[in-house]
């Protein structure tokens, strides 16, 4: 363990005020809510020296609100929170589905759905899901509060489009208008539990008379950030799913993603998974 | 009642299960104490041209020790000296230590390691068998290669031109980290009287000893070596504390003050040891009806930088290559070589399972190649009883392969499964392949030949005053059951309760060299030295009171034995003729498993297995290492891929080196076959690492028989299967 | 000054507030049975309950554990008197070389009180974020059930 404790400033904020203020004072803070991302760096001896924005206290960011819409999601909720929660257990399964393949339960009970966001992750286990949820992060800084559509939020391999001083209070999750007509989470990691994923599929779509009204799929770890497999999407809209469009859209898939060899998985691999994970969905 | 064959509480259990066991990163050596690190090496070869620490950091707040503060030799005593406990100038692999530090505050210390800059002149490394035996560089004398051994029974070429099918494969297997969940530690001080302590997490005492002794250039009595409870070992804490031993060591005696040096977990996998990497090539003659009658055998090992362990690896390797088969022409060359990664060592099996992964499958495939059943295919060959081995030895007793096999295969439902299952794969429409793979194995138990001999181990038992028999011997608790075996084998020799029988620390200064705790020779030779000893204390107490107090005060002396080598055991070290080991054991494995196809995920439904130890000393343990063994050998055959880039591991994280969770575990059938053993106590042989060697060939043989893919590298991947199912693909 | 209840017991830290809670344990409150594995949440072996909960102290900085109620390996039982947990441990030989051992036994333990059952696939399941290297698992399951068995017929 190379992380030195006396070499580091804590912020330790009450309420959302006092968190945005002391972030206003200390721009350059690590913002620290669930600690599974941040305190593997610090345990390195990565962070030595720096300040850190501890969230743990501002409990207004810990809760679940029902909205006209759907739900908004506290940035501090846990994964396992969510797991625990029924609105979202029956209305965003999915989402719920998700956090359980997080770590194991030791990470679930730490890891929170806005610190995994703010990490940016490209392997984030709720971001596909979040994505064919067309969920809505909700931010707050020195300029005020802003709305960020979840397609918008991610800037690159650990970078958000988040301003400084910015910090996430809430994940809105709108509910499905319409019931899908088929619904997928798939993740394929490197074991059965404290897994990173190689790849990451979730999907929604909505079918009419025979014909596709709406398909939503996005897919983790296939890119420098979670995709929505939009030229897809796009091709199958008010076609039936025959086997030629069905393998249309699976290499249109390429079009959305650009994964790479790394030491968890390969190139060939994840694509291939991934759309065989498609063309299933489709069939 | 005797309590051999039954299964007693753990000895120390009571204490690990209430976080009252002391590992060694539990001790508080008072508030003197400091915290050492290490400065490696940041390139895979070259030699170093400069040190420099940045002028403005406080240095005399910091212990500094280099190579020039070794008081003996600059050498990590084991098989060749050829290691330096620290660089001098050369570097042969990443991650080797150049020099060491201690302050008080562990983190303090890790950060000065930035403030010491290394000028380095790089040359170009070596990291494959390919390139070594190719000799991109010169690496260790004209060819690279540290060790060579040559196995030749009866005629090849003559049986080769007799055969009515050749059958040849190329195997092929990767590194594997042994990933004890207590990574390398020790803490060092000198005693009053000047004698150099180590404690630690130590497989093998004796070994940290003669290492010390030799760096610290003393005579024994002058260091001292302690065991503290050890987080598992696996063969990674045989000669690797050696090394950590002696750099701790060396800050203790340069600062005067106790110093702890444990390892954290990128630290412990990027540096220390691993199983070694092969390539085994089969060329193997069969006749019409199946029999084998000719196996042609390469085998080549990656050493990595220096010598370490691989001339005995190799030679375990070596001996195991032909398989649990009675072949009479065989003939097998093998060879470890040098290349630029941290040297590989000691693990679990040591060299067999990488040579019975290549002989087990390959009987699949010479089954394939003939329309055979491979399960006929083995009971045709396989070892019994007057069978000859590889090097000549004729077996005359405690040979349970067969036994084992058709447990095994009765209790798996194999032949069953194979047929229902390749009903499942005809079905396209499932969602996935299904297949049960077979294999045996054999282990030799204790050191190999004349290595015991050689050893000349000791163990001894003494009456204390407490009324107890106090059991001395070196060989270590590392998990697998030492303390409470020994008290067994001792309490059933005194015809005594178990309760009478205590077994001591193994601390060399109060424990006589019962050699090292590997080979799956603790309890069939260290148990018997146990056992003899206590036979002769038994001798005594025949006319000594019967209160054991009483009794302590008239036996004061220590009951020793020395190890004899069993007068039916001939081995010829030149010839590599004769006995390699005193007996084997056995093991049969089924494992059914189950593929997905959209993702090529591999699922294991279920283990079966038998296997021949001789006698469970205590069946719930004997239970505990065949299930570990097998989720080492599962994680080895279907998870584990250590990453290497320019001879560093890139993947020296539990994060991202991926070993087996209790959901990727499958459950697990296991039968114990008992065929005793004269010369081992109560009729046991070795059990340690015998599980391992089975499941890497099992889970290849179900794999071939789910999808009819032949994937012949470990581990087996998704990655891997889904590259092959695409080649294949029309 | 940072307060907590560890083992029942009311407890205060003077310390640096982001000392993880695992150091604090170990070297502040002489609680040494927690261990660190691997100090990035992998392998399970410093786990301990923070307000009932499974969680990787090493990833824990002791100001999040402010007016929490800790519980560790030591709360369970002692070598003379040991919990049924550890007792179905012991039995089943749940326990080898004991390093993943008291961060095995508070995840199982809070399986156990929290009403989880004996089937061996759950039980895995929620000990999946334990990494064991010596048992297989199959003991550590075996142990589980037995206690979960033992409490049902109480």
């Amino acid at each position: 363990m190379r992380g030195a404790a006396s070499s580091m400033s804590v912020l330790r904020p009450r309420s959302a005020k006092e968190a945005l203020a002391a972030y206003a004072a200390h721009p350059s803070a690590i913002p620290l809510a669930g600690g599974t991302d941040v305190m593997v760096l610090w345990n390195m001896g990565l962070l030595n020296g720096r300040t850190v924005l501890d969230l743990s206290g501002v409990s207004e960011w810990a809760k679940t609100k029902k909205t006209p819409r759907g739900l908004s999601l506290g940035a501090l909720i846990t994964h396992q929170g969510l797991q625990q929660d029924a609105v979202v257990t029956t209305r965003l399964p999915l989402l719920a589905q998700a956090c359980a393949t997080i770590g194991a339960q030791q990470i679930q009970n730490r890891g929170t759905l806005g610190g995994n966001i703010a990490n940016a992750s490209p392997a984030g286990d709720t971001f596909p899901v979040l994505a064919v949820y067309e969920a809505v992060v909700s931010v707050m800084g020195p300029g005020g509060a802003r709305a960020v559509p979840f397609s918008g939020i991610f800037a690159g391999v650990k970078k958000t489009t988040l301003a400084p001083g910015e910090l996430i209070a809430s994940v809105d999750v709108p509910f499905l208008a319409k019931k899908p007509s088929r619904q997928l989470f798939r993740k394929v990691g490197t074991r059965l539990a404290q897994a990173i994923s190689k790849t990451m599929a979730a999907g929604l779509l909505w079918l009419e008379g025979g014909r596709v009204e709406e398909l939503r799929f996005a897919l983790g770890s296939m890119a420098p950030t979670v995709r929505r497999l939009s030229a897809a999407e796009a091709y199958v809209k008010g076609r039936k799913l025959d086997a030629k469009t069905v393998e249309e859209a699976c290499s249109l898939l390429e079009d959305d993603v650009s994964p790479i060899d790394d030491i968890r998985s390969t190139r060939e691999y994840r694509l291939q998974v991934s759309k065989n994970l498609l063309r299933s969905f489709l069939s | 009642m005797p309590s051999v064959g039954r299964s007693p509480s753990r000895r120390e259990g009571p204490d690990k299960l209430c976080g009252a066991a002391k590992y060694i990163d539990d001790y508080d050596f008072g508030p003197e104490t400091l915290h050492g690190v290490t400065l490696r090496s940041t390139i895979p070869r070259g030699t170093i041209k400069s040190i420099t620490f940045n002028p403005l950091y406080p240095w005399k707040d910091f212990i500094i020790v280099t190579s020039k503060d070794i008081p003996g030799e600059n050498v990590v005593a084991l098989i060749e000296a050829d290691q330096p406990l620290l660089a001098e100038t050369v570097i042969r692999h990443p991650m080797e230590p150049i020099l060491l530090l201690a302050h008080p505050n562990r983190q303090t210390a890790y950060e000065a390691l930035k403030q010491i800059t290394v000028e380095y002149e790089a040359l170009p490394g070596v990291f494959t068998i390919e390139e070594s035996l190719a000799k991109k560089q010169l690496l260790h004398g004209t060819d690279n290669v540290f060790k060579r051994y040559l196995i030749e029974k009866g005629d090849v070429a003559a049986a080769f031109k007799e055969a009515a099918h050749i059958v040849e494969g190329y195997y092929r297997l990767p590194h594997q980290e042994q990933a004890y969940i207590e990574n390398n530690g020790v803490a060092s001080y000198v005693d009053k009287d000047g004698t150099i302590v180590v404690m630690g997490s130590i497989q093998c005492p004796f070994y940290v000893h003669k290492a010390l002794m030799k760096a610290f250039h003393r005579d024994g009595s002058q260091v001292r070596v302690i065991q503290t409870t050890t987080g598992g070992g696996f063969g990674g804490k045989e000669e690797y504390p050696s090394i950590i031993a002696g750099h701790c060591a060396l800050l203790a005696l340069k600062s005067g003050k106790p110093v702890k040096m444990i390892y954290d977990r990128h630290e412990d996998m990027a540096a220390t040891t691993k199983r070694h990497p092969a390539v085994v090539r089969h060329r193997t003659g069969v006749a019409k009806d199946g029999r084998l009658v000719a196996q042609d055998i390469e085998v080549v090992m990656d050493a990595g930088a220096y010598v370490t362990l691989s001339p005995v690896v190799l030679s375990r390797g070596t001996l195991h290559a032909s398989g649990p088969y009675d072949c009479p022409n065989v003939r097998v060359r093998a060879s470890c070589v040098a290349t630029s990664t941290p040297p590989n060592g000691a693990f679990r099996g040591f060299g067999a399972p990488q040579t019975l992964f290549a002989a087990e499958l390959h009987m699949e495939k010479i089954a394939a190649k003939l329309g055979l059943d491979s399960l006929e295919l083995r009971r045709k060959n396989l070892l019994r009883l007057g069978s000859t081995t590889s090097t000549g030895q004729l077996l005359t007793q405690s040979v349970g392969a067969e036994e084992a096999l058709e447990k095994t295969v009765k209790k798996s439902g194999y032949l069953k499964k194979r047929r229902e299952y390749d009903a499942w794969n005809q079905k396209g429409s499932n969602p996935t392949w299904r297949g049960v793979g077979l294999a045996v194995c054999h282990h030799g138990a204790g050191f190999t030949g004349s290595g015991e001999v050689m050893l000349a181990s000791r163990a001894s038992v003494q009456l204390g005053k407490d009324g107890l028999v106090h059991v001395l011997a070196a060989s270590t608790e590392i998990g697998q059951g030492t303390n409470t075996m020994f008290a067994q084998v001792a309490a059933d020799a005194l015809g005594l309760p178990l309760e009478k029988v205590v077994v001591d620390v193994p601390d060399t200064a109060r424990v006589p060299n019962s050699g090292p705790t590997v080979a799956s020779r603790t309890t069939m030779v260290v148990g018997g030295l146990v056992r003899r000893a206590a036979l002769l204390l038994k001798a005594d107490l025949r006319y000594a009171p019967k209160d054991l107090k009483k009794a302590a005060k008239i036996l004061t002396k220590s009951y020793e034995v020395e190890y004899e080598r069993p007068t039916d055991v001939v081995w010829d070290d030149k010839t590599y003729k004769g006995d390699a080991y005193g007996c084997y054991s056995y093991a049969a494995m089924v494992v059914d498993l189950e593929i997905d196809k959209l993702t090529y995920e591999v699922t294991v439904r279920e283990v079966t297995t038998a296997q021949d130890v001789g006698k469970a000393i205590h069946p719930l343990f004997v239970e505990g290492q065949i299930m570990g063994g097998t989720a080492q050998g599962l994680g080895y055959a279907l998870l584990e891929a250590p990453v290497y880039k320019d001879g560093f591991m890139a993947n020296s994280q539990l994060t991202n080196y991926i070993i087996p969770t209790a959901l990727d575990t499958p459950p697990m059938d296991v039968s114990i076959v008992e065929k005793p053993y004269s010369n081992g106590p109560f009729g046991a042989k070795g059990v340690g690492e015998l599980p391992l060697d089975v499941p890497g060939p099992a889970v290849a043989a179900a794999v071939f028989h789910a999808t009819g893919l032949w994937l012949t590298e470990l581990p087996i991947l998704p990655e891997r299967l889904c590259a092959a199912a695409l080649a294949e693909a029309p | 000054m940072i307060k907590l209840t560890v083992n029942k017991k009311k407890r205060s830290f003077a310390g640096h507030p982001f000392k993880r809670l695992l150091d604090v344990l170990r070297e502040d409150f002489g609680l040494t049975g927690a261990k660190e594995g691997c100090g990035e949440g992998e392998c399970g072996a410093c786990t301990v309950l923070v307000d009932g909960r499974p969680v990787n102290s090493c990833l824990i900085p002791v100001c999040q554990a402010e007016g929490a109620k800790v519980e560790t390996v030591e709360s369970l039982g002692t070598p003379d008197r040991l919990s049924r947990l550890q007792a179905s441990f012991l039995e089943c030989g749940g326990a080898q070389c004991g390093m993943c051992t008291p961060g095995m036994l508070m995840t199982a333990s809070a399986w156990v009180k929290g009403g989880g059952s004996a089937e061996p696939k759950a039980i895995r399941g929620a000990l999946a974020g334990n990494l064991c290297r010596c048992t297989g698992y199959q003991h550590i399951v075996e142990s589980v059930a037995k206690c979960v068995k033992k409490k049902a017929r109480r």
